[in-house]
């Protein structure tokens, strides 16, 4: 292994902190805008900025620099009560801290960044604060020192028997009193000369009165050093900047190179440089042990490269599979139950179980940043409809498989998308209609029933049904004549090949449809629903599963194929009895649960392997509850196991089954489908020449 | 040289930077979040010589500084702002109230041991 | 044209289906295997006989003769699944028989007659000689990618 470079790791780690700083900047223009006001908030983003320009100067990251330096003085304006905050300015802000958040990943990634729209939005931040500010004038504040220099860290002193040179430099040194007070010392000084050349140093002490009338913090001495050195004036004086006002200095070059010019040595003799007043004398020096100042303060966090995450995550699923496997082989061997193997693969069963969900945990991570994506989708499209639109976001602190927000990203800004374009009314269409003209954009995260519930709601008009109808017929989508219920109209959005709106605007008119967004969801193992009321809004709810990787299943057999349900859709088993079993009509039947009539859905003739069962007596169904609550009874041949299974993807294969979430390999090594419950129940409802084409497979 | 140093910045990159400049320069170096923190760690040790950014949550530099200064063991001790600005004004604040000198950020490490030997030996 | 090719020769590998010969451009191959059992697709098109473990990964496998449209033909031991990468993806192929791998100069591929013509999609990329008998180099394109109306 090589030996990372410490510039690199600061850089890596000064760019996640970035990602840091950005969230709070977020967080604080957003409570600003909800009507924060307090000092604090101000400062949280100033000092956000603040730090970024901080780090990217010391990266020599200048177009990072400028932005931030500029945006920083606005800021400041409004933290010193210059500047008030309002509206428009707020808007400004959102947007300089968008173009920030670019320029930081540009930076990250070393991409140029067009300076255009930097410019534009530097403009209108000047803008607030008036012409007096032009980039111009900013410009030299900006002290912007290229880190060229070596890291020459040899401060021992030159040697002394340098050849005999003449000195170049006369300095004559008094310290006023007050130097002291700030901390500063004679000896680091004349040491820090010393180190610019060879020195001379004589110390004046003609002003020390006699020991009674010393006053303790006043300052007797004065110095004169010689000092030969071929540095120039300046780098002389920078010695002294920090005392520069609290003593008398004075830097003079040597006018000829004879030593005879110098002037005659102070009437007393040379002074060690050790007898300085020291009125602080003693500083003592305990040695500490370094894990004290250590305090617990901050988490300690690693950084972990994600494909060593990805790579860990990938074992343990192949650690499911196998121990699966292993039980197998044992129960088949026919061990007891009670026998040392079978303990122990318990115990083997449990720590597995533990892994995984610590893994697992790593990966999670909260929506917040998605969520902050997302407010900037919603600014960048309502300015450009030109609608006043605002994102009201909730449950941000929801953890969810990283791998997840990452597929959620593209999904979830079409809908964002989507709902500012289609989903709210135009402005007066909303105050004609007694609505407040600004809309409402609605994206919340929560966790239920083991699945992750994401859904992006408007109140704008809902979903035009008489439209969507006429457009889906028109398109030939469906037939002529159909008759849809509500949901079914609504679920029309979904359809390949469907696009709303009466004029195709530059936002959502790319040809990305609602299919193309439950497409995605659907590889995540997830399912999109649609609500919608007129004149109220529309309600899009994804439910995901909270990881991708593993899942609690019930293993069970359909027509001689073996099939994973998600164990958390599964609300019990009902055993079917004559008394239990309702006919309503032929290919409907129902089962009463607790008083209740659950309609009977049959798995076998659903997914196509087999022909309807003459009669479900004595058969097996499990209730399945769905998101919004109703229920349905799958009737399946036999229930064989409950077990957690390691989800494989299906994604890349061409062809996607209706009703199959994902497919998983049993402990035989034979491929199981995951399925989708409440897919396959939907899809019960679609006409039936969509699932005429029955597939058997010889084996 | 076998120095002390105490660095209070709210920012990460910038006290692994400080970290990085000093450490192979022999320097051992403590660090704290915000003035807050660096009062915490500053009851635990006795630095030759502390370092502090201005802007930070909490308890900004300013105050920090005070905190430091109002401490006997720690009247004289140096204290170097870290600044981003090189205006007069800013210098002189920070004199004023109590600082030793400044550093400009972004600093090189050459400059920043520089600094440090001017204050403390 | 995704397949690489390069100027001097074409390795191809050529198997049989039903009557026919037919051939696919070997850098797209991975690997050959036995048929076993594949786990069905509820509601798939025909040709589609499932999916199949691939040492962990799961494998859509596709009847090619069915695909192509050639008469069913009854399953035999000789029955091998090839595995193609095709665009990052990865089909099984199940063929009758792997026959052999044989090297072409490009100037002994000739371009088939234009099926666009009659309104078939193009599997057949290009046609060869070898000892009399014609061999069909397939165009995984249009064999591996469904179209958007034998995807629903």
């Amino acid at each position: 292994m090589t030996m990372p470079d410490p510039m690199a790791e600061i850089r890596a780690s000064f760019f996640v902190e970035c990602d840091e700083l950005l969230e709070a900047m977020q967080d604080g223009l957003q409570a600003m805008e909800d009507g924060t006001d307090d000092a604090e908030t101000i400062h949280v983003v100033f000092r956000a900025v603040h730090s970024i320009k901080g780090g990217a100067g010391a990266f020599g990251l200048e177009a990072l620099v400028r932005f931030s330096h500029r945006y920083e003085t606005v800021l400041d304006r409004v933290r010193s009560g210059d500047l008030g905050v309002e509206a428009g300015l707020l808007k400004h802000f959102f947007r300089a801290a968008d173009h920030l958040s670019d320029l930081v990943r540009a930076s990250r990634d070393e991409i140029k960044v067009p300076s255009g729209a930097g410019e534009a939005i530097l403009a209108e931040l000047n803008a607030h604060i008036g012409a007096d500010v032009t980039p111009d004038e900013v410009e030299p504040e900006i002290e912007f020192q290229p880190t060229g220099l070596t890291l020459d860290l040899d401060v021992d002193l030159p040697p002394l028997n340098d050849p005999p040179r003449a000195p170049q430099f006369k300095i004559c040194f008094t310290p006023d009193a007050e130097m002291f007070d700030t901390g500063n010392d004679v000896f680091p000084i004349l040491r820090s000369v010393a180190a610019l050349g060879a020195c001379d140093i004589r110390c004046d002490t003609a002003r020390v009165p006699a020991l009674s009338d010393i006053v303790p913090e006043t300052s007797y001495l004065s110095w004169t050093i010689l000092l030969t050195s071929d540095v120039d004036e300046a780098e002389v004086a920078s010695v002294f900047e920090f005392v520069e006002g609290l003593c008398k200095l004075r830097i003079e070059r040597v006018a000829g190179s004879d030593t005879a010019d110098a002037p005659p040595p102070p009437p007393l003799a040379d002074e060690d440089v050790s007898r300085l007043p020291e009125p602080e004398a003693d500083r003592p020096k305990i040695e500490q042990p370094p894990q004290r100042t250590a305090p617990a303060a901050t988490k300690s966090v690693v950084r972990v490269d994600l494909d060593r995450i990805e790579r860990l995550v990938n074992l343990v699923g192949e650690l499911v599979i196998n121990q699966a496997m292993l039980a197998q082989s044992l129960q088949s061997a026919g061990l007891s139950p009670h026998s040392n193997a079978m303990n122990g693969l318990e115990e083997f069963q449990r720590l597995t179980r533990d892994i995984q969900d610590s893994v697992m945990m790593i990966r999670a991570q909260p929506v917040k940043p998605l969520f902050q994506r997302m407010s900037r989708i919603v600014r960048e499209a309502s300015t450009a409809v030109n609608k006043d639109v605002r994102l009201i976001t909730d449950g941000e602190t929801t953890e969810v498989d990283k791998t997840v927000i990452e597929r959620l990203a593209d999904p979830l800004t079409h809908m964002i998308r989507n709902a500012v374009d289609h989903g709210l009314e135009p402005t007066h269409e909303r105050l004609a209609n007694g609505k407040a003209a600004q809309g409402h954009v609605t994206l919340s995260a929560a966790h239920r029933s083991g699945r992750v519930i994401i859904e992006v709601s408007d109140d704008g008009g809902g979903i035009n049904r008489p439209r969507v109808l006429q457009v889906a017929m028109d398109k030939g989508l469906i037939p002529p004549d159909a008759v849809l219920s509500e949901s079914e109209i609504d679920n029309l959005l979904f359809l390949p090949g469907f696009s709303t709106a009466d004029t195709v605007s530059d936002l959502s008119g790319r040809g990305v449809g609602m299919d193309v967004v439950r497409t995605a969801i659907q590889s995540l193992g997830g399912r999109i629903s649609i609500t919608s009321t007129p004149d109220l809004g529309t309600t899009f709810s994804i439910s995901l599963p909270l990881t991708l990787a593993v899942l609690d299943g019930m293993v069970i057999e359909v027509a001689g194929e073996t099939l994973v349900l998600p164990l958390n859709v599964v609300a019990e088993t009902v055993t079917l009895s004559a008394s239990t079993l309702d006919a309503v009509q032929p290919g409907l039947d129902v089962v009463r649960v607790r008083g209740g009539l659950v309609p009977l859905f049959d798995l076998g003739y659903l997914l196509g392997y087999r022909a309807r069962k003459d009669s479900y007596i004595d058969g097996v169904a499990l209730l399945i509850t769905h998101d919004d609550g109703s229920q349905g009874a799958l009737v399946v041949d036999e229930i064989q196991d409950q077990r957690q299974v390691v989800i494989k993807g299906l994604d890349d294969t061409f062809y996607r089954a209706p009703g199959i979430a994902a497919a998983t390999i049993l402990g035989d090594g034979q491929i199981a489908l995951i399925l989708d419950p409440s897919d396959i129940i939907a899809q019960a409802g679609d006409p039936p020449h969509n699932r005429s084409q029955k597939t058997r497979m010889e084996a | 040289m076998n120095l002390e140093v105490l660095a209070v910045d709210d920012s990460r990159t910038m006290r692994d930077m400080i970290r990085l400049a000093l450490e192979p320069a022999g320097f051992r170096v403590h660090t704290a979040d915000d003035g807050v923190h660096g009062t915490e760690v500053l009851a635990g040790i006795t630095p030759d010589v502390i370092i502090t950014d201005i802007n930070m949550p909490r308890m900004d530099g300013f105050g920090f500084i005070d905190a430091v200064r109002d401490q006997i063991g720690h009247r004289t001790t140096p204290i170097l702002v870290l600044t981003t600005e090189a205006a007069p004004e800013l210098k002189m604040r920070a004199r004023a109230a109590g600082a030793t000198g400044w550093i400009v950020k972004p600093f090189d490490p050459s400059k920043l041991v520089k600094a440090l030997q001017m204050v403390a030996g | 044209m995704e397949e690489p090719q390069t100027s001097q020769s074409v390795e191809l590998l050529t198997f049989e289906l039903g009557e026919h010969e037919y051939a696919l451009d070997i850098m797209c191959v991975r690997e050959i295997r036995g048929w076993a059992k594949a786990t069905p697709l509820p509601h798939a098109p025909s040709f589609m006989r499932g999916v199949i473990n691939l040492r962990g990964a799961v494998l859509p496998v596709m009847d090619l003769g069915e695909r192509l449209g050639l008469p069913t033909r009854p399953h035999c031991d000789r029955n091998v699944i090839i595995v193609v990468s095709f665009k990052e993806t990865m089909t099984g192929l199940l063929v009758d028989a792997v026959s052999d791998i044989i090297a072409l100069s490009p100037d002994a591929l000739q371009p088939p007659p234009d099926a666009a013509n009659y309104g078939a999609q193009t599997v057949v990329k290009a046609l060869t000689l070898i000892e009399d008998r014609m061999i069909r180099v397939l165009d995984l394109n249009n064999i591996v990618v469904l179209s958007q109306g034998e995807a629903a």
